[in-house]
């Protein structure tokens, strides 16, 4: 028998576990949140140390998970010696702050955030957005009705410049066709309440492939790929990373979209089971949302370590297999 | 590439030469870590001997890549705070794999870069499970938890746990089994969740050898082509949504598989067929439930000893080795080489040497052909092929657009590829991102493109990998 004296007996194992190093962490800091006196961890944003006390901020454009880039302004509070209202998700706490989360000027704020977009989006898929505006009495109704939709692409070919105020007797809307351009996923942009968290995941915060951005500026502002290509000739991996992130359905399912289309879609008959992805050796978490026996749509949590929530196409729209041929109506 | 600093592009196969130059130059530029050389290792003055020939202008030679890439390359590594080596099956699909390993290895003893947060080695897994197969006890030599079943004491635990003697020797790996197959030594075969008709490299000689086979079993979720050589086939669940279990990623990171549906009618989960053919083979196994066996797996396997279920579901799944039920799992392994006095055996530096590609390239097959995947694309398709990827395009023999113009070829014409074993027809597919020379393709679509007919079954002696990387290929243009 040939001595295999390298692996042949495990080595012993470290006398303790390997861990990753500490990092050393800022001193504390003391801070006056709703009149109330509290020592916060040092670094942390407002958000975060009001949580951490059971004080809730609203959000709509955060995300643990991405870079807070600061456009909803839903999640501002009053600092006291500061001209404006903050973004309690990205600014952070400083010694002596004295912060209000729910001060008349605060509130007043996010009412009229939530009317602004609500008057001019679709939140029809959006239920968090309708219990913050209960939140806050937000009444979108008392700019009027809606404008007429734009047509297919007309919102796309807008240039910036100066645009003829409108009359103020119907609502200005980004309400326009929905974008269908491949089998996986559609685009309604006129559920888009443009929180960027799509551009942060195609981009820096996760999948680094930059298939869209904003484009266009003021109410004229889109989500975009380069030139405006449809998805198969942009540079989109069909990760679904936008679609995991987008807070309102704009970004949604094929599947989905054709069942609730169909009146087929049922969130009451379905069950979710998280199990281990079937294709490649990260072994990212699927969550399998199941209507009568047939899987209708993957996500994946984001408190998960392996990828905190990110999916690749395979992960994400690669489970059709696991159904009898034919029956894929998408 | 695209996000990378250092991009060294280099000739297949010569991952040796680049490696041992890398080291060498390490070693010349007195950049190794002699405290861990030292009191960790063996073998350092061999190494040094061995690598002495590889100097970054023979190196520049074999690989291609430019000596000052090369230098760049050695001091970066040698000088960076954490450092860290990912590979895949680039490295591990040569007739020398464990040689290529070999070769990485020494770079990260030579530097300290293992066995401490943010150093190491990496072999990333190209499949949701392949790692606990490997775990299990699915290599021809181990029993589960990586324990030798030529090691006496191992092997009776088993003994004891079972009730029946587990053979003493070591088994075949699955090039030895085609090679026992040709002797006639092998004659029945039962292969669960493979296509090795459609992987195996060489494809018209696997076919022949499957064909001559006294009987084949295939359990599977389809029929694959290799199912419909079988004699019997066992319709399989899918085990990632269809039945319980665990699955090991590649951090070793075991994790808890689900039910989410329903299996199709006929069709049953792996466990429930291994147990009703145990029961027809006169053992009665109980009822099959895979927490039950989970639990067998820990009492047997020390480094899975600490992972109850309840912990998996607790932590998001736990990385082996984990001891005890206190046990948090190892984030990283081979810590112990840092403590000192060191802990355990010293691991030893293995010389190895450059040893160009089987299927050399001549006049007759001047092009390289390599094979690997597509992002949206899996191995023989058998699951990607379902779904409506707008990313798919087919097969396709990508070429340099060097050789392109070279050889007079244009974006999409169909052109014969032909090796010393076979010969296929593929449309051709102009890649920027290949070096002249170089040519790849994807075993994706073997039902339109057979590319396996041109890999060469020359396999590695120690781990059974075939040379699926290096292809010897000309390009046999049509109608001219």
């Amino acid at each position: 028998m040939k001595p295999e004296p390298i692996w042949f007996q495990p080595p012993p194992p470290p006398s303790r576990p390997p861990a990753a190093p500490g990092r050393p962490a800022a001193p504390p800091v003391e801070v006056v949140i709703d009149g109330q006196r509290a020592t916060v961890p040092g670094g942390s944003t407002i958000l975060d140390a009001c949580r951490a006390r059971g004080v809730d901020i609203p959000t709509l454009c955060f995300l643990p998970t991405l870079t807070p880039v600061n456009v909803c302004r839903v999640c501002v509070v009053e600092v006291t010696g500061s001209r404006v209202l903050v973004p309690a998700c990205s600014r952070r706490v400083e010694p002596g702050m004295t912060i209000s989360t729910e001060s008349e000027r605060v509130r007043v704020s996010r009412r009229m955030v939530l009317e602004l977009l609500a008057s001019s989006v679709d939140l029809s898929t959006a239920p968090g957005l309708h219990d913050m505006m209960t939140r806050y009495g937000a009444q979108p109704e008392r700019y009027g009705p809606a404008a007429v939709p734009a047509a297919a692409g007309a919102r796309d070919r807008r240039e910036p410049g100066h645009h003829q105020a409108p009359d103020g007797a119907r609502a200005e809307t980004v309400a326009q066709p929905v974008k269908v351009d491949n089998d996986l996923y559609i685009r309604d942009y006129s559920k888009c309440v443009l929180c960027y968290k799509c551009v942060e995941a195609c981009g820096v915060d996760a999948q680094n492939t930059f298939a869209i951005a904003v484009a266009g500026r003021g109410f004229d502002a889109r989500i975009s790929t380069e030139a405006d290509v449809p998805l198969p000739d942009s540079a989109c991996v069909y990760c679904g990373n936008c679609i995991g992130v987008c807070p309102t359905g704009a970004l949604m399912f094929k599947r989905e979209h054709d069942m609730r289309a169909a009146g087929t879609w049922d969130e009451s008959k379905q069950r979710t089971t998280d199990t281990i992805c079937p294709y490649c050796g990260v072994g990212c978490t699927l969550s399998l949302h199941v209507q009568d026996n047939r899987i209708v749509k993957v996500t994946s949590p984001a408190d998960v370590s392996v990828t905190g929530g990110h999916l690749c196409i395979k992960g994400r729209f690669g489970f059709t297999f696991v159904e009898p041929p034919g029956k894929d109506s998408d | 590439m695209q996000w990378a600093e250092l991009w060294a592009s280099l000739d297949v196969g010569s991952d040796i030469a680049l490696a041992n130059a890398i080291g060498r130059e390490i070693i010349a530029a007195g950049l190794e870590h002699r405290e861990f050389i030292e009191n960790a290792t063996t073998g350092f003055d061999d190494y040094r001997r061995g690598v002495e020939p590889y100097t970054l202008a023979y190196a520049e030679r074999e690989t291609g890549v430019p000596a000052d890439v090369i230098r760049t390359m050695a001091h970066e590594y040698a000088r960076a705070p954490r450092a860290m080596i990912c590979w895949t099956l680039g490295i591990t699909e040569h007739h020398n794999a464990v040689d290529n390993v070999l070769a990485l290895v020494n770079l990260s003893l030579l530097t300290g870069h293992v066995g401490r947060y943010g150093s190491g080695l990496n072999p990333l897994r190209g499949q949701n499970n392949v790692q606990g197969g490997g775990d299990m006890g699915a290599l021809p030599d181990r029993l589960p938890g990586f324990q030798h079943v030529e090691n006496d004491e191992f092997r009776s635990k088993f003994d004891r746990a079972w009730g029946v003697a587990v053979p003493p020797e070591r088994g075949w790996h699955l090039s030895q089994m085609f090679e026992a197959m040709e002797r006639g030594d092998l004659r029945a075969l039962y292969v669960i969740g493979e296509n090795p008709l459609q992987s195996e490299a060489d494809q018209n000689h696997a076919r022949h050898l499957l064909e001559g086979l006294d009987f084949l079993v295939a359990q599977d979720l389809f029929l694959t082509k290799t199912a419909e050589l079988a004699h019997v086939v066992l319709p399989a669940s899918a085990a990632w949504c269809e039945s319980e279990g665990t699955v090991t990623n590649s951090e070793r990171r075991v994790q808890r598989v689900r039910k989410a549906i329903e299996a199709p009618a006929g069709s049953r989960d792996d466990l429930t067929i291994l147990f009703d053919l145990a029961r027809r083979l006169g053992r009665n196994w109980g009822r099959p439930d895979a927490e039950t066996i989970w639990n067998e797996v820990r009492r047997l396997s020390p480094m899975h000893a600490g992972m109850s279920y309840a912990r998996l579901e607790k932590h998001g799944g736990l990385q082996w080795p984990c001891y005890d039920e206190e046990h948090p799992g190892e984030l990283f392994l081979h810590s112990r080489l840092w403590e000192r006095p060191l802990r355990g055996p010293r691991v030893a530096f293995v010389p190895v040497e450059h040893d160009p590609p089987v299927d050399r390239l001549d006049a007759e097959f001047p092009l390289r052909l390599t094979t690997g995947r597509r992002l949206d694309e899996y191995n023989t398709g058998v699951q990607s092929s379902a779904y409506h990827s707008p990313l798919r395009r087919g097969e396709s023999l990508d070429v340099s657009p060097e050789d392109a113009d070279r050889y007079g070829l244009s974006e999409g014409e169909v052109v014969r590829v032909r090796s010393r074993r076979g010969a296929v027809e593929v449309p051709v597919r102009l890649d920027e991102g290949l070096r002249p020379g170089l040519t790849f393709m994807t075993l994706h679509f073997p039902d339109d493109v057979a590319t396996n007919v041109l890999t060469i079954d020359a396999t590695d002696p120690k781990s059974g990998t075939a040379e699926f990387k290096a292809t010897a290929i000309r390009i046999e243009r049509l109608g001219v």
